[in-house]
């Protein structure tokens, strides 16, 4: 395979997965503004705004964090260029490169949505026209992916792709929890008091995480329970171990089928000896935030090594 | 219902009585319920979008995708006429694979005086470092498109040679597609020349012109296209993915121990036979346009060298050239020995002075058109322009008489189309699709069938506002 045409799949699949995360993102928050008094909506907006990086990109274009601002800001201002239409956008044009390398059913599935997105976009989008945009936007992903499993050869093109869909989910699941800390937890004297439950709830409902946690611990909404779901849990498809774990056997089939370990694989081996056989009480004493720094830094390392050892760039 | 301006209609006699080979398509036609029509009309255009069938309009945002408009009714050629007609073309291909070759080697065309050598030293297409090489398996076109129109019940004629890079097999197929889609019931009341294996034909075509640096197994194919931003983008990436060929850009492109070689995720690989969809200039920027981004430097030194074998052979746009074509009779009959059995619409070269006093006299029926043009742009529809077009016209002929060609206004056939009104006629042409490789030659059954969809128009090309419908051949 060509490497620009992996370069193409890696990159259809991360917008892909960046367009459906940044909607949890903000559905939650939408959720959480229905449910709180006006201060607290506002710092919700503001902390999705944080989340994503846009903050200084944010301020330049608005005064206040009002939500039809933020989220229009998010899904379509054409002052922050990486929109949730621009993602789309990218994915579709990466998909056109990458044309030849996936089957006519995810093809037709990115071209389908992309014209029902880019079409609902293409106006602002008001108070009853958010739900339905950002349900669009997670059912994009569905479709996209069940196309992915039911047509598409398991061969590098397939390991590409999820390589791109795993490093952009845990990047995305390793910020909000590192925002929501960030916010929540200052210091380690707050961790184990009562909590606002509301908020760790609200973490877990932006990794589609709510339901499944509830019924995983009875309903018991608490710091250190969390953090174990989302950092350690294998079983979870958002958690931070889920994901490296995909992405390890991703690069495992690529070295495979190209019968040669690169730079990735080590730093990949590397990153496993951080977090394999890890306690969630060893990840609280190091600190919750160094272990995310850390984590989101490894996993950019491990991407740009991709992109280096299967020449996605001439 | 008869043709509204006299013209030849290829579905319905002067009388008004349905022509034989529309006969059985107009008993369907008339048995569906209208709404039945609307709706499927309508789904066609919705089957285009997903599929991604779009092109880019140039000079527009770059975003701009458009859809070729579809018509659903289809164009019926009898098997006879197609035995006829595909006689024609093949006689019309081989010569200009001989004629491509002689001009680049001995010229005995223009030392037997049958052609003047201005005209190809005047020859924007022409190449220098063609001279005096032999493409792999002696194949200058590899895929040729051949534009042919109708005035009568047998009067075709060729009206250009694509002998460049023919564009609009990928509307030939898909167009079927949708057909057969939207309307299954007809393929199986109609026996229909498949055209749907024409990919694998041309991949076939394609690995039997191996360069000489060849080393066996399977022939590595790659379509070359200048990117997503290209118009004819989504045929690229079609045709390379029907073919299991890769698709590839001048940037995963690099001469390497003297072949071209692709950037892949294993490091670089050797490609045998290389389906260039960019233009000759841009194809080296060592050997043409310098600041070309699109083509890969030194791919012209290893052609002649035989790393590769570049598809369609650099400086066969000689031959698409209109003033050759004025010379195609002549040319068709020096290399074949025989006479040509399709002709050429009557063509006056500007050049000579008593044709230019001529076509002056006469602007307002004729049509002129540059010689290098295509696309429909840069030229004058005498009978369909205002006197102030004809006269900003005439300035430009006069002040460049070497760069036009002119030819009658023709009776060009039509063909109806859907309107919600009902069938309409409207003006069509025909572009066969020919593969050439050292095997022979293969004439896909049908072709891209191109209409005018403005009433009266003769403009068929889309980039003007013109159509596409399925082109059917009929079985015996």
């Amino acid at each position: 395979m060509l490497g620009r045409t992996a370069n193409g799949l890696f990159w259809m699949f991360r917008y892909l997965e960046r367009a459906e995360n940044t909607a949890r993102l903000l559905d939650a928050a939408l959720r959480m503004a229905l449910t709180r008094d006006l201060a607290t909506a506002e710092a919700e907006w503001r902390s999705v705004i944080a989340t994503l990086g846009l903050q200084r990109a944010y301020d330049a274009a608005h005064d206040g964090y009002d939500a039809q601002s933020v989220w229009n800001f998010v899904l379509r201002d054409p002052s922050n260029p990486g929109n949730v239409r621009a993602m789309f956008g990218a994915v579709r044009s990466n998909a056109r490169t990458a044309r030849t390398n996936i089957s006519s059913d995810v093809w037709e599935a990115v071209n389908d949505n992309w014209m029902k997105i880019d079409a609902m976009l293409s106006r602002p989008v008001g108070q009853t026209a958010v739900g339905e945009v950002l349900g669009a936007i997670r059912r994009a992903g569905t479709q996209v992916h069940g196309a992915f499993d039911g047509s598409m050869l398991r061969d590098d093109g397939y390991h590409f792709s999820r390589a791109g869909t795993f490093i952009e989910r845990a990047d995305s699941t390793a910020r909000i929890l590192d925002m929501k800390y960030f916010l929540l937890l200052p210091s380690l004297s707050y961790v184990g008091s009562s909590l606002d439950t509301g908020q760790w709830e609200q973490v877990l409902r932006s990794v589609a995480g709510a339901r499944v946690y509830s019924w995983l611990n009875a309903g018991k909404i608490e710091a250190r329970g969390i953090v174990e779901f989302l950092v350690l849990d294998d079983r979870f498809p958002r958690s931070l171990a889920f994901c490296r774990n995909a992405l390890r056997d991703c690069l495992a089939a690529l070295a495979r089928n190209h019968g040669v370990e690169g730079s990735c694989h080590a730093l990949m081996r590397d990153a496993d000896t951080r977090i394999s056989h890890l306690t969630v009480e060893q990840i609280f004493e190091a600190g919750l935030h160094e272990f995310l720094i850390d984590f989101l830094a490894r996993d950019a390392a491990i991407a740009r090594a991709i992109a280096e050892d299967y020449r996605f760039h001439a | 219902m008869i043709a509204d301006d006299g013209n030849f209609d290829e579905m319905f006699d002067g009388s008004g009585q349905t022509r034989p080979a529309y006969a059985e398509y107009c008993r369907w036609y008339d048995e569906q319920p209208a709404e039945f029509l609307r709706r499927k009309n309508s789904e066609a255009d919705d089957s285009f979008r997903r599929t991604g069938i779009t092109f880019n309009v140039y000079g527009e945002d770059a975003a701009e995708e458009r859809l070729i408009p579809f018509d659903m009714v289809p164009r019926i050629i009898t098997a006879g006429e197609w035995r006829r007609l595909s006689r024609g073309i093949e006689q019309r291909v081989r010569a200009l694979n001989s004629f491509l070759y002689d001009l680049y080697h001995r010229q005995e065309i223009v030392r037997a005086g049958r052609l003047p050598a201005r005209l190809l030293q005047s020859n924007d297409a022409w190449l220098a470092n063609m001279v005096g090489f032999t493409p792999p398996g002696g194949i200058y076109t590899h895929i040729v498109g051949i534009d042919l129109v109708r005035t009568g019940p047998d009067e075709f004629f060729v009206l250009e040679d694509n002998a460049r890079t023919p564009s609009g097999v990928s509307y030939m197929l898909e167009n079927r597609e949708t057909m057969m889609g939207m309307f299954p019931d007809l393929f199986s009341r109609i026996a229909v020349e498949s055209v749907s294996n024409y990919p694998r034909r041309l991949a076939r075509s394609l690995a039997a012109c191996v360069p000489p640096a060849f080393t066996g197994g399977k022939p590595t194919v790659a379509v070359l296209t200048p990117g997503i931003f290209n118009s004819a983008y989504f045929e690229h990436a079609f045709l390379a993915d029907q073919m299991g060929a890769e698709l590839v850009e001048g940037s995963d492109l690099r001469v390497v121990e003297g072949r071209v070689q692709m950037r892949t995720t294993r490091g670089y690989k050797p490609i045998d036979v290389l389906y260039r969809r960019v233009d000759d200039d841009y194809l080296d920027p060592l050997s043409f346009n310098p600041d070309s981004m699109l083509g890969v430097p030194g791919i012209m030194d290893v052609y002649r060298s035989g790393g590769i074998t570049i598809a369609n052979a650099p400086g066969t746009g000689v031959a698409d050239d209109k003033a050759i074509y004025s010379f195609m009779p002549d040319i068709v009959e020096f290399y074949t020995g025989e006479k040509p059995l399709l002709p050429n619409v009557q063509t006056w070269r500007c050049a000579d002075k008593d044709s230019l006093a001529y076509v002056l006299d006469n602007l307002a029926e004729l049509v002129v058109k540059e010689v290098h043009g295509s696309g429909g742009y840069g030229m004058l529809i005498g009978p369909t322009s205002s006197k102030r077009e004809i006269a900003a016209f005439r300035e430009k002929l006069i002040a460049k008489p070497d760069n036009y060609i002119a030819q009658p206004t023709l009776a060009l056939s039509t063909c109806p189309i859907y309107t919600r009104a009902g069938l309409a006629p409207r003006h069509l042409d025909l572009r066969p699709f020919v593969l050439v490789s050292p095997e022979g030659i293969d004439i896909t059954p049908g072709g891209l069938t191109r209409v005018a969809l403005k009433k009266g128009s003769l403009v068929v090309n889309s980039s003007q506002g013109g159509g596409t419908k399925d082109t059917w051949v009929l079985k015996d």
